[in-house]
């Protein structure tokens, strides 16, 4: 188990203050000044090698990114953080955005002077009402105290951090449908390229970047890229927020070390699957966008980008969904459909028609009023709509279908065996 | 249901908008688009008017067709009436594994009302919402502004219960977990705990 020593967001749970004199005592605005004058390279340099890989779900390798952004141009460009959290199982970023605002305040500091920008936008989910509140003042006390804005932290780096609030849109997740809507639009994703280090927020180069992963800047460049690195496997390195949720005793948050087993994630932090770890059926260890694992696979698997990508899932945002032996599989895949239906914004025809197609046949599966030969329909649909569309939600909703097809298709087809005999049956009778 | 034909925010909303569009670069004022929306809605008891729209797209020159589209786009923006407490429960897959059924059946029993539906005397309405990002949590309903964690459906009908009398509980677990700790104690951070402190003002 990762050592209490080791974790980096300490008031995860908010028992402590979360304002700015808590956050001082946590270690936070400590040496910020010297981070900002060792410089742009220093700063993207220790990103790079210690190995961060975005948090929000696609797993780019943060540094990388930021080195996209142009040394020179004669636009502003921007920092653009990620707090529209909407990934179904996902709720992270809330207890850093409410219990530990500062950590991601310093750190969006530090990663404008990376990538050499002096404004940042983070947009936050419009439902997250009182987490916006707690931000905005961490913000005005950072501004108050002379931490960002002109000459932050007496460093003589100049940066403008805005919070802008979303309205309930899924899609404004993705980073340049976020684009679209912050500036004023709906939030229909752009065609890349151009990427949005080249044509961004604004037409000016910009970065997206998730709460987590700005949030945890400042401890990597504080305690060493090294010390970072050090955390869990090459490739999959540093701590990470998981978030255990569905049929677990005890449902939580918590910080770990990547690469931690998903059993030994559920027994030691949620108090085990409900009913023991014999009673699970099925995970879907990323969010809901990532193929569920069944029972088999679960007990041996590691928690990290490379492990689950090699079992056909994937880490996603570490949103760990469990279901135990009785959950209807069907259904709780059938919801997904739905979601990703109400959730896509429509400019593409493979999403706007197959989000609906995959819905409504999924519905008829629940029941079991379909034909086998539908799912292998149902499978070649989902192929259809997968690599099809301008944005990810299409492959995000396909591939939950997949999951449910690869690893529970014996119970789909007993579903529509039950739902033919109970249909015949009154006509045996009579 | 009928119209207003006009609609100005109050002195007090006007300084706030201008405050909002001055978060904005100069000439991209449409980007407060969502923040004057928001506090239209709010002016208006909690939904849009046709002349809501039309004023936001005047106060921030866009064609009031762009400013429909975002009206129409965000599922936060209400085009119709709601009640004073809007009942938002979220029945998405990691909710409905905890229960969401019985808080959405709990809310229609207790109100004689069904989802989109809003009861008689207007004091509520009742709307299925997807996944609102405190899945931990679950189930979740969010009233108005604030999330109701844990819930169960006889807690969901307490919580009516207390809405109907005008004493809304603090929002939250109604559990009495803090935050997304395990219930019994959070199995991390021992050696780091800190002295609780207040809330915000």
């Amino acid at each position: 188990m990762l050592a209490d020593q080791n974790r980096i967001f300490t008031n995860l749970y908010g028992r402590g203050d979360w304002r700015l004199e808590g956050a001082r005592r946590r270690g936070d605005w400590d040496g910020t000044k010297d981070l900002i004058l060792k410089g742009r390279d220093f700063i993207v340099g220790a990103v790079k090698e210690s190995g961060l890989r975005g948090r929000g779900g696609a797993g780019f390798p943060t540094g990388l990114k930021w080195s996209f952004m142009p040394k020179e141009s004669d636009k502003p460009s921007y920092l653009v953080v990620n707090a529209d959290e909407s990934e179904p199982g996902t709720c992270k970023d809330r207890d850093i955005l409410r219990n530990d605002p500062h950590k991601l305040v310093e750190g969006a500091l530090l990663a404008a002077v990376g990538m050499g920008t002096q404004a940042g936008y983070i947009y936050i989910r419009g439902e997250f009402y009182n987490e916006a509140k707690r931000l905005q003042t961490a913000i005005d006390e950072a501004y108050d105290a002379g931490l960002i804005g002109k000459n932050a932290c007496g460093s003589g780096f100049d940066f403008d951090l805005i919070l802008h609030r979303g309205a309930g849109a899924y899609i404004c997740g993705e980073e340049t449908g976020l684009l679209e809507s912050l500036e004023g639009k709906k939030g229909m994703p752009r065609l890349k390229p151009p990427f949005p280090a080249a044509v961004g927020l604004y037409g000016c180069p910009t970065t997206v970047n998730n709460v987590e992963t700005i949030a945890v800047v400042p401890a990597i460049l504080k305690r060493g890229a090294s010390w970072f690195a050090g955390l869990g496997r090459p490739r999959n390195t540093g701590t990470k927020i998981f978030c255990l949720s569905g049929h677990v005793n005890r449902p939580c948050n918590v910080e770990e070390e990547m690469g931690i087993p998903m059993r030994e994630l559920i027994e030691r932090h949620a108090g085990g699957v409900r009913g023991g770890w014999d009673n699970l059926l099925a995970v879907i260890p990323g969010g809901s966008s990532v193929p569920v694992l069944p029972k088999s696979i679960c007990g041996e698997v590691l928690m990290d980008f490379d492990s689950l990508a090699a079992v056909k899932s994937g880490l996603g945002t570490a949103a760990v969904i469990v279901m135990d032996q009785s959950t209807d599989i069907i259904k709780a895949i059938a919801r997904l459909s739905k979601f990703y239906k109400h959730e896509s914004c429509g400019q593409c025809t493979p999403c706007r028609e197959g989000t609906g197609w995959l819905m409504r046949v999924m519905d008829r599966m629940v029941e079991g009023d379909a034909t086998e030969e539908e799912i292998d329909t149902l499978l070649e649909v989902s192929r259809e709509i997968e690599g099809h569309t301008i944005c990810a939600l299409g492959d995000a909703a396909a591939w939950p279908v997949q999951g449910l097809i690869r690893h529970f298709r014996p119970e789909m087809e007993r579903r529509i065996r039950d739902y033919r005999e109970k249909a015949a049956a009154p006509r045996r009778a009579a | 249901m009928s119209e207003p034909e006009n609609f100005a925010f109050t002195p007090e909303n006007l300084e706030r908008a201008k405050a909002r569009i001055a978060k904005y670069p100069a000439g991209r004022q449409a980007s407060a688009v969502l923040a004057l929306l928001d506090l239209a809605q709010r002016q208006n008891g909690g939904w849009l008017s046709r002349a809501a729209m039309d004023y936001v797209a005047h106060m921030l020159g866009m064609a009031p067709i762009r400013v429909y589209e975002a009206g129409t786009f965000y599922t936060m923006f209400h085009l119709r009436p709601v009640g004073r407490h809007l009942l938002q429960a979220c029945t998405t897959t990691p909710c409905w594994l905890r229960g969401s059924s019985d808080v959405v059946a709990a809310c229609e029993r207790k109100l004689g009302i069904g989802l989109g539906e809003t009861t008689a005397d207007g004091l509520f309405t009742l709307i299925e919402v997807e996944c609102l990002g405190a899945c931990v949590n679950a189930p979740i309903l969010q009233v108005n502004d604030d999330y109701y964690e844990d819930l169960d459906g006889p807690a969901t009908e307490a919580l009516i219960d207390a809405l109907k009398k005008g004493e809304p509980p603090p929002p939250g677990s109604v559990i009495g977990r803090r935050g997304s700790e395990p219930v019994g104690g959070a199995t991390t951070l021992h050696e780091v705990a800190a002295p609780a402190t207040g809330e915000e003002a």
